[in-house]
């Protein structure tokens, strides 16, 4: 076929493409994994039975609001990193940055603490399985985030792959807060962002094979 | 072919401009001006990819149009305000280092001197022609797809008569094309793949 061909072919299809394409991706690909998410948070784990006495905690509200954040800003990384042409380095300094209030944060509740309760900050009751429940809660939310990518144009799909699983991890995140019992800024900063590297790993190892388009 | 002076940067500003009224156009379904959109960018694309492609001009012609038709299936992730240089420029290169890369993985696993067929298939003469025939690859999408596009690109009719010839409704014939130009670019990657 000869190009002009192709071009003739291609500008019959000329058409007002619907608006906001990606972002109602984005929404209905939240609209069931987060649920889903959710749902297997309270399935396989269950509800944090004292979290109504935590939502008073400073503390709770930091390890709910730092994923949080960091999804929201993995929401955006998504639609840049789906778009051909889209820097993306501040909205992964974005991303970042609760992670280093995290550590900010963690270093000098540790630091401050008397040495003898240090080991109790940092491993709490619950540091084994942490890491593995929060990348278990990412799932659904890193399948949905690959499902938009691959409706629209990543160039750099390693690194697409890293921002769906960025996402993933910190909406994982979130979520196992309202399981988790830990209270130490130490646990968070190192369990949490463990757990929410997982994912982001992951995704970098798949990307390039799951976006090509 | 068009050549574009690379002088001052508001000739750049305006080439940049003009193409980028002809895809937005083109997004709100003015046929014309995206069909010229297409043929500017198509020329653009020949020339950016005959620099880097030096050592396989065969390639170029087939490169221009993966990239046209992606260019084309990927149109809603364009934002109106993004520089659209900036767009189709990623677009290209992840094209192109997509098909350095698949030609590195064949070169690493076949000997291409050992294969005499494969010295004789292709030829240069015609810089035009695509090595890869994307006619071949239409063959073998189903004919839901296949007879719109054939109809339209082929008879050059309209929508309205493929759809009054073959008895699909109009809307059928425009999700056929809609799919069958997807269902394309699969077959290009698949085919890369092999």
């Amino acid at each position: 076929m000869k190009t002009d061909d192709l071009i003739g072919l291609l500008a019959t299809q000329a058409a007002p493409v619907a608006p906001h394409a990606g972002a109602r991706r984005t929404l209905r690909a939240l609209a069931w994994s987060l649920p889903l998410a959710v749902v297997l948070m309270l399935v396989v784990l269950g509800l944090n039975p004292a979290l109504a006495a935590y939502v008073r905690l400073p503390m709770f509200w930091l390890k709910f609001a730092a994923p949080l954040c960091m999804a929201l800003a993995g929401l955006a990384l998504l639609g840049r990193l789906g778009r051909p042409g889209m820097p993306t380095l501040r909205t992964w300094a974005a991303y970042l940055l609760p992670v280093a209030v995290l550590w900010a944060v963690g270093a000098w509740s540790w630091l401050s603490a008397p040495a003898g309760e240090r080991q109790a900050l940092l491993y709490g009751l619950t540091w084994s399985a942490c890491p593995a429940c929060i990348a278990m809660l990412s799932a659904p939310v890193f399948v949905a985030a690959f499902w938009v990518l691959r409706g629209m144009a990543p160039v750099r799909p390693r690194l697409a792959g890293a921002g769906a699983g960025a996402l993933a991890g910190a909406a994982g995140a979130a979520v196992y807060a309202l399981h988790c019992p830990e209270l130490g800024a130490p646990f968070m900063a190192v369990w949490y962002v463990l757990g929410m590297a997982i994912p982001v790993a992951c995704g970098a190892l798949v990307g390039p094979r799951l976006l090509r388009w | 072919m068009h050549t574009t002076s690379s002088g001052p940067d508001h000739a750049r500003a305006a080439l940049e401009d003009g193409l980028r009224q002809g895809l937005l156009a083109g997004l709100a379904g003015d046929t014309g001006a995206y069909h010229a959109f297409l043929q500017r960018l198509a020329a653009h694309l020949r020339a950016f990819f005959r620099r880097r492609l030096s050592h396989w001009p065969s390639d170029v012609e087939d490169l221009v149009q993966e990239t046209l038709l992606a260019v084309h299936n990927q149109r809603h992730t364009y934002q109106p305000g993004q520089p659209l240089t900036a767009w189709v420029h990623a677009i290209a290169r992840y094209k192109l280092v997509d098909l350095l890369r698949a030609r590195s993985v064949r070169e690493a696993l076949h000997d291409p001197l050992d294969d005499g067929e494969l010295l004789l298939a292709g030829s240069d003469t015609d810089a035009h022609e695509a090595r890869r025939d994307l006619a071949v690859l239409l063959d073998a999408l189903p004919d839901r797809q296949r007879i719109p596009i054939v109809e339209v690109k082929l008879q050059g009719r309209s929508v309205a008569e493929v759809a009054a010839a073959t008895g699909m409704s109009e809307s059928a014939v425009k999700v056929g094309i809609h799919r069958g130009l997807k269902r394309l670019a699969a077959c290009i990657r698949e085919n890369k793949a092999l």
